[in-house]
């Protein structure tokens, strides 16, 4: 029954992107061959493995967690490839082709809480939860109130987050490939719910692993290609890029100008990343542990060395792309001036995969971009059912007398139900200035998850009302901040000046977060505050040793 | 987990060493980190003509690309020295503890 379903909705999938490409060339738009044979071949690889994964995954924990038998490096790579997300491949060489030196700022902030991550929360967040960060912060702490605020906050990073990649998607895919927009939007989601419903985790992990792998492979070969150019010389890149774009590219321009913007920043990316859902979620697919440390280790150096090769294809695409007539979008520049490119500056590093290898090539980085947003929006959708089914259903509402393949069928339903609100956001979303949505998303992570989870694991004084009452604080500081902020308050509603005159809330919710907390658990003397005090060290000690921690499940 | 169990966990030498050994160990390294961070990304804030200055007269290349790209050599090379450290000496000591607990 589930393979025919299966193979009904995987034919179905089909037809929708075939239907699509015919539309594509009836609208006059480059049809892009390779990319759309290297797209298909990405496609089937992942579904049949999403069959194979489908046979593995039997119970709730296979479907969260994978069984939980996941290597360390396996980990590491998917959660490289859950990080390195088309907008980041996309968006940070686009800034470093637009403004040099400011692209390896903003790349920088984005690595540098990984190691904070693997000191301080990697290990006990592997040796205290099961399948989500939830099951962390509510461990000594009570379940209903505590798991409904962490998965709000998990479902709210979730689906800003996947408001973005959509549009990005759509937007992508509509010019790489000539699909409609909708088309688009549309295929990303059932795809996404295809690999999550019938493969769960172990589909969604190995989507992402290859996903990274194509992703690095493609990435080093352009910035090979590019030094290659230029013997390997970084002086000789860097001149004959000053000599077109101007010595400015070479320093710190206005991406962070004011000391509170860059502090505010730097704490939304590093206490953000620690607290998104479907990273902290990875931590739950290793056996234990030294897998989980080693997953952090890989992953910063698969990161790190993917910012360093987006830093050299930014410069690429200055030398090669800009000011070349071949990229040239004349339409704008006749309005404009300059000589923007096809697509806008995001559109830089695809330009590149044309200019150092051809069609043939440009197809592949099509294809490649297309399935790390796949890879992205599986993890996450993943993430977010996960705060459905096991926090929400299975232990606020059902109170945990629920047996694990009913969990695991309210999980399902929750995938579909989330794909659906996915592709309707994307597509409502599509005209929408929607700069403010990843940044929001990242607030709300570092202001309402990550130091409820944090203190959960350090601070033995930590009481269900502090948390309750500091975490929805840091929320609400933070989305009021954002919509008050220069973006939403301006850009978007068309004020004169904003209210709150930073770019980044993350500095003052998640002060105001941490604060909150502590002072609404210092003051709880309740008899439940007592009882949760006590606990801490029966936590503790099994966060340090891993000592009655769950294992990995034998297959 | 018990509290039998916990208090002996808690009083057995090799816990206390390893919380001590382990927790100073990564509050130095989460200390570095976020010392080379701030430190490179207050200077931008400060004084970004600083990391604009020319490694050499000839060169266009400026001071900012090697600290900035030490700065993600740093922070892998902190993850690879944590990571070496934990697995090795500090499981060892975790492994002792779990001995322990299980002989009784």
């Amino acid at each position: 029954m589930v393979n025919r379903i299966f193979l009904f909705l995987i034919l179905g999938s089909i037809a929708v992107f075939a239907s699509g490409a015919i539309e594509g060339e009836v609208q006059k738009q480059a049809l892009n061959v390779s990319a759309i044979v290297m797209f298909l071949l990405f496609v089937g690889a992942t579904l049949g493995i999403t069959y194979w994964a489908a046979k593995r995954t039997k119970s709730a924990k296979d479907f969260y967690t994978a069984g939980g038998g996941i290597t360390g490096f396996q980990n590491g790579m998917a959660i490289a490839g859950d990080y390195m997300s088309a907008a980041s491949f996309l968006g940070i060489s686009g800034l470093v082709y637009l403004k040099g030196y400011d692209g390896l700022i903003y790349s920088i902030g984005f690595l540098v809480g990984w190691p904070i991550i693997l000191f301080m929360i990697a290990e006990p967040l592997r040796n205290l939860g099961k399948y989500t960060f939830a099951d962390v912060a509510s461990y000594r702490l009570r379940q209903t109130p505590i798991r409904t605020l962490a998965a709000s906050g998990s479902i709210a990073t979730v689906i800003l987050y996947l408001i973005a990649q959509m549009v990005g998607s759509g937007k992508l895919i509509q010019l790489l490939f000539g699909l409609q927009y909708e088309v688009a939007v549309i295929l990303v989601g059932v795809l996404m719910i295809l690999y999550v419903t019938f493969g769960g985790m172990l589909a969604t992990t190995w989507v992402q692993i290859i996903k990274a792998f194509l992703l690095l492979s493609g990435a080093t070969f352009m910035a090979v290609a590019v030094m290659a150019h230029y013997d390997f010389s970084f002086s000789s890149l860097f001149s004959h890029a000053t000599e077109l774009k101007g010595e400015s590219i070479m320093s710190p321009g206005g991406l962070v100008s004011d000391p509170i913007s860059a502090i505010s920043l730097a704490v939304a990316l590093m206490f953000g990343t620690a607290g998104l859902p479907h990273i902290l979620m990875r931590f739950f697919t290793v056996a234990d542990a030294k897998e989980a440390r080693k997953s952090v280790f890989y992953a910063t150096g698969f990161i790190g060395y993917f910012y360093i090769l987006t830093f050299i294809i930014g410069f690429g695409a200055i030398v090669m792309v800009f000011q070349n007539p071949a990229y040239l979008d004349s339409a704008k520049a006749a309005i404009e001036g300059g000589s923007p490119i096809l697509g806008g500056n995001n559109m830089a590093a695809i330009h590149l995969s044309h200019a150092v290898g051809g069609d043939f090539f440009l197809g592949f980085i099509s294809a490649v971009a297309f399935a790390t947003i796949l890879a992205v929006v599986s993890g996450l959708t993943l993430a977010g059912a996960s705060a459905i089914s096991h926090d929400l259903y299975a232990s606020v509402i059902k109170k945990g007398n629920v047996d694990s393949m009913k969990e695991m069928k309210v999980s399902k339903i929750a995938t579909v139900a989330l794909g659906i609100v996915a592709i309707i956001m994307g597509i409502a979303f599509e005209k929408q200035n929607i700069a403010f949505v990843v940044g929001l998303a990242f607030a709300i992570a570092a202001s309402a998850n990550f130091p409820i989870l944090f203190l959960s694991m350090y601070w033995k004084k930590l009481t269900t009302r502090g948390a309750v009452i500091g975490g929805s604080l840091g929320l609400a500081t933070a989305v009021l901040l954002v919509i008050l902020g220069p973006i939403v308050w301006v850009q978007i509603l068309g004020n004169e000046e904003a209210i709150f005159p930073y770019k980044y809330p993350a500095l003052f919710s998640v002060t105001v977060s941490f604060v909150a907390i502590w002072f609404f658990s210092i003051t709880d003397n309740s008899q439940n505050a007592k009882d949760e005090q006590e606990a801490f060290e029966a936590q503790y000690v099994r966060s340090q040793t891993g000592i009655g921690a769950e294992g990995a499940s034998a297959h | 987990m018990e509290k039998e169990l916990v208090e002996k966990i808690k009083a057995n030498p090799d816990y206390q060493t390893l919380l001590q050994r382990r927790g100073g160990f990564a509050i130095k390294l989460t200390i570095a980190m976020l010392v080379v961070y701030f430190a490179f990304i207050l200077t931008i804030a400060f004084d970004p003509a600083l990391l604009g200055t020319r490694l050499s007269p000839e060169s266009v290349t400026t001071v900012g690309i090697p600290v900035g790209i030490s700065v993600i050599i740093f922070a892998f090379i902190l993850t690879g020295i944590y990571t070496k450290r934990a697995n090795g000496e500090f499981d060892d000591l975790t492994n002792k503890i779990k001995e322990s607990v299980k002989e009784n």
